[in-house]
């Protein structure tokens, strides 16, 4: 019964995440559709947790170890690379006070 | 789960609780991206979820490992930071391939790892061993079939069509069935790794055998439908692992890329199916053959001195970029050369095609690049009623997405497609390398119309002649 009811209340939240992500991403338009990509690129990293979840269980060999660490060295690449890039990109379409010739490698 | 020594930290409602903020942080911050003004911190406050979740995960009582995770966390940060920080914005749709190819590859580690760890899903229940499973296989083939978006994109393998020819969709189908029917046995109780790695190893083939097919000009499109494939596998993994953020972040990235795969394909009035099937109009690419001798309209060169006059008397100018824009790396010049027509008070816009280049919106961060104010970019509805009071059109390296056959003649292959209606402005002046038609291999009747003139050369080298020759008027 518990494992039933973990099951579906996931299953709404599933659903109900489908839904609300349709409504919010069709607001965004065409201009920034590749920051869009690449935002939600960086969300799915969100896998990382997973390797970070199951990395952290007893009984993992050595092999399950390699393949999880190249899994969250995946993760990270996913959402650190995802989101850096995202915001090089969004910095790009700020109006600037005054245009220069050569913009977007403005670095923190 | 509420051991005495545990702390408050560790309790398990309130790291649901962190996982609830994570997730709302997501939405929140993908609403930012309705605009450019709220869209990097949009952007940021995703980021920060992204922060809150890992860390939620990382109190976790089970925990542990540190080595391990630290390991693989510096390894990713090594090489996605400076990947990040060095990529050119004309090489994005590769590095959007290439880190969404990573992120379906940690989804079919994790499952594989969880397979191991539970000795072949023994004691698991069923449905998280089925979600186990898809996550497995869609992992497999976003991961597979990203690297190879990013190896075309890259031109590492060519950015021509690689098929078997007729038997191309049915040996995608074997290797589907073949997949599916690996993941119901282990599904239905075997618990054999060499079974599971088959699966893995037809999902990574299946991956493959999809996106070879495809032509450059496709790109967007499968672009779109891999990164709709690891959201939804990542939403997966998170139902097999019980973890909401995983399913919400995961099903967002998964509406998204949808969204973004069927508005690619109605720019481009093709089927998704057709487009994954593979080949831009094998058909297409013969009729256009034979239409080239049909065509015995004359094409009118130009010079830039001719161009650049033309466009210095113009009231109003739309610039029509396309992929031959990116591929020179003209951007910088085009921004350039709008800024002298601006001074000459030249009302100038940029009318932007949804699949113009190789990614969505793949012009648009180009231009930005160059700091061409974001209100000069017109999307296509917005820009085609203003064809008719445009002076003259400037089509930068774009073909397919500016050819009036797709509105007038019902044989040709692009027929319905949705595209700019450059032929409605006075004149037209297009950049090109030389005749060759574009990657469908459609003779363009744009450049017979007597209002149409050629200037032959190298995008960037043209755009720069022309603004070099603006100074002498």
């Amino acid at each position: 019964m518990i494992l039933a009811s973990t099951l579906t209340t996931n299953l709404a939240i599933l659903v109900l995440a489908g839904f609300i992500g349709f409504v919010v991403i069709s607001k965004v338009p065409n201009t920034l559709h590749t920051p869009l990509m690449s935002g939600t690129n960086a969300i799915h990293g969100i896998v990382l947790l997973g390797g970070l979840l199951i990395v952290g269980l007893s009984g993992n060999g050595t092999f399950n170890k390699i393949i999880l660490v190249i899994a969250i060295a995946f993760g990270t690449i996913n959402v650190v690379g995802g989101f850096l890039v995202t915001d090089r990109m969004l910095e790009m379409f700020k109006s600037k006070p005054k245009a220069g010739g050569d913009g977007g490698e403005k670095k923190s | 789960m509420n051991l005495p020594m545990a702390s408050f930290l560790q309790d398990t409602s309130f790291l649901d609780v962190l996982y609830i903020i994570a997730f709302a942080l997501f939405i929140q911050g993908l609403r930012g991206l309705s605009g450019p003004t709220t869209a990097v911190r949009g952007n940021r406050i995703a980021a920060v979820g992204m922060a809150i979740a890992v860390i939620a995960t990382l109190l976790n009582q089970n925990e542990g490992n540190w080595g391990l995770i630290v390991l693989g966390v510096a390894i990713g940060t090594a090489v996605g930071v400076p990947a990040a920080r060095q990529v050119k914005m004309t090489a994005m749709p590769q590095m959007v391939a290439l880190f969404n190819g990573v992120g379906g590859g940690a989804v079919f580690l994790i499952s594989w790892s969880e397979f191991r760890l539970s000795g072949g899903f023994v004691d698991t229940p069923t449905y998280i061993t089925i979600f186990s499973l898809f996550a497995a296989i869609v992992g497999s083939v976003s991961f597979w079939g990203s690297n190879i978006a990013f190896g075309k994109l890259q031109e590492i393998i060519p950015g021509k069509p690689i098929t078997l020819g007729a038997g191309q969709q049915f040996v995608n189908l074997i290797l589907l069935v073949l997949a599916v029917a690996a993941g119901v046995a282990i599904a239905a109780g075997s618990h054999s790794e060499g079974l599971f790695i088959g699966m893995l190893i037809c999902a990574a083939l299946l991956g493959n055998a999809v996106v070879l097919p495809i032509g450059g000009a496709d790109m967007p499109v499968v672009i779109s439908l891999l990164n709709a494939f690891t959201g939804l596998s990542a939403a997966a993994t998170g139902i097999a692992l019980n973890n909401p953020a995983l399913i919400v972040a995961g099903m967002i990235v998964g509406a998204s890329g949808t969204i973004l795969t069927n508005l690619m394909a109605v720019a481009m009035n093709r089927s998704i199916p057709a487009i994954v099937a593979g080949g831009f109009g094998g058909g297409g690419a013969v009729e256009g053959a034979s239409g080239a001798g049909e065509h015995a309209g004359t094409v009118r060169s130009t010079t830039a001195a001719d161009a650049a006059i033309q466009l210095a008397y113009a009231n109003r100018v739309v610039i029509v970029p396309g992929y031959g824009m990116a591929v020179a790396q003209a951007q910088h010049a085009v921004r350039e050369l709008t800024k002298e027509l601006e001074k000459r008070q030249v009302e100038v816009s940029y009318a932007i095609h949804p699949v113009a280049g190789r990614m969505p919106g793949h012009m648009n961060v180009l231009l930005a690049e160059a700091d061409v104010p974001y209100d000069q970019l017109k999307e296509m509805e917005e820009a085609n009623p203003e064809f008719q009071r445009t002076d003259v059109s400037l089509v930068i390296g774009a073909n397919d997405v500016t050819n009036p056959a797709a509105k007038s003649n019902p044989s040709s292959p692009i027929y319905g497609m949705p595209i700019l209606e450059v032929n409605d402005s006075h004149a037209v002046i297009v950049i090109k390398r030389s005749m060759n038609p574009g990657f469908a291999g459609i003779e363009n009747e744009l450049y017979y119309d007597p209002k149409t003139e050629m200037l032959f050369g190298d995008a960037k080298s043209a755009v720069a002649d022309i603004t070099a020759e603006l100074a002498n008027i």
